[in-house]
């Protein structure tokens, strides 16, 4: 028997990645701008985007959002109402939306195309771990954390916050009531992160909101 | 627990490199993995018990080489390590550094195999 090495050099998720390279081209030349957004259940993702989706309709802005989900499709339901087009992804089990999940379903979405689109918005499954591996082809990874959930999230799921172009804090209403260390949440974001774009939020109240939609109008392709 | 996912991602693409060495084992796999990858080491190794049993890569170890996170400083201009990955600062001069240069990596970087002293005979339609 003899010994042989054979160097490969290739990425665990090779094919993950070309997909949402592909995607990523498609989407830069459609002039859409993509967002996935990731957290734990609870968060208020749904809520977050339930009203930008319904902020961006009222400014005449064409969004879109494929929702993740273990099994229901509750969230997808409750976002329609929004006016926006809305896509479930059902996921049976597996605990992160990969690129072939979404071009997929992109392909399988009659009436909504691309070229038609400014923002779409893609809604992770609730999970801090596993998305943070799967490039999906988005052009902005969003961070969120709720203020009931503790200042220490960003340290407790570093390679989510490291690998993330914004954060959001959602349900600010709450900090008080919650004895929510702000101070502490941010600079705890800034250590794993820093120079990450940091927005404070409250879906009931609508505060954050408006500087929250500066950014996605900054952001999207002229 | 994308670490089965993972494994199985792992198998599929070392099963295809094996095979342009007909009649070899694959008896190792070895990786390079970041420090912020989000992988865990003991769930990846026990899916990876699961990802080959019964496949042709049944028997092989996986060797995980983690990687620590590397920054780079803007401030004062240097590449270094960090200890642990709690906090982006650059060691040299304590500010917080942005850019990272290792630490994401999730790489098979090579695979040892077995292979018969004897070359396998060349299957008889492919002589010409």
């Amino acid at each position: 028997m003899t010994t042989r090495i054979v160097e490969l050099r290739r990425g665990i998720l090779k094919k993950n990645d070309e997909l949402a390279a592909e995607l990523r081209t498609r989407f830069t030349s459609a002039g859409v701008l993509v967002l996935n957004l990731v957290s734990s259940p609870g968060t208020g993702k749904t809520a977050f985007l339930e009203r930008t989706l319904r902020e961006l309709r009222a400014r005449g802005a064409k969004a879109a959002a494929l929702v993740g989900d273990l099994e229901t499709d509750n969230d997808a339901r409750r976002l329609a109402a929004s006016g926006a087009p809305v896509r479930q992804i059902n996921t049976h089990g597996i605990c992160h939306l990969d690129a072939e999940m979404i071009g997929r379903h992109l392909e399988a979405w009659e009436g909504v195309s691309l070229d038609g689109l400014n923002y779409l918005f893609i809604e992770n499954v609730g999970n801090l771990v596993c998305p943070s591996s799967y490039d999906l082809g988005e052009r902005i990874r969003v961070a969120m954390l709720s203020v009931t959930e503790g200042e220490d999230k960003p340290l407790k799921y570093p390679g989510l916050f490291n690998s993330s172009d914004a954060a959001v804090i959602t349900k600010i209403d709450l900090a008080e009531p919650c004895g929510f260390n702000r101070d502490l949440a941010l600079r705890n974001i800034n250590e794993i992160r820093p120079e990450i774009r940091i927005f404070e939020t409250s879906a009931k109240t609508g505060a954050g909101m408006e500087e929250w939609l500066g950014y996605l109008a900054e952001a999207r392709p002229a | 627990m994308h670490e089965l996912s993972i494994a199985t991602s792992i198998v599929e693409s070392v099963t295809e490199a094996a095979c342009k060495y007909p009649g070899a084992r694959v008896k190792e796999v070895r990786l390079r993995v970041g420090s912020l990858a989000s992988v865990v080491e003991d769930s990846l190794q026990f899916c990876w018990g699961l990802a080959t049993e019964g496949s042709p890569l049944a028997g092989a170890t996986l060797a995980i080489n983690k990687l620590p996170v590397i920054v780079h400083c803007d401030a004062c201009g240097t590449d270094s390590e960090i200890a642990g990955v709690q906090s982006f600062r650059c060691p040299k001069c304590g500010e917080l550094a942005a850019d990272l240069r290792q630490g994401r990596e999730m790489e098979i970087e090579s695979i040892e195999l077995e292979e018969p002293d004897t070359p396998t005979p060349v299957p008889v339609e492919e002589r010409v």
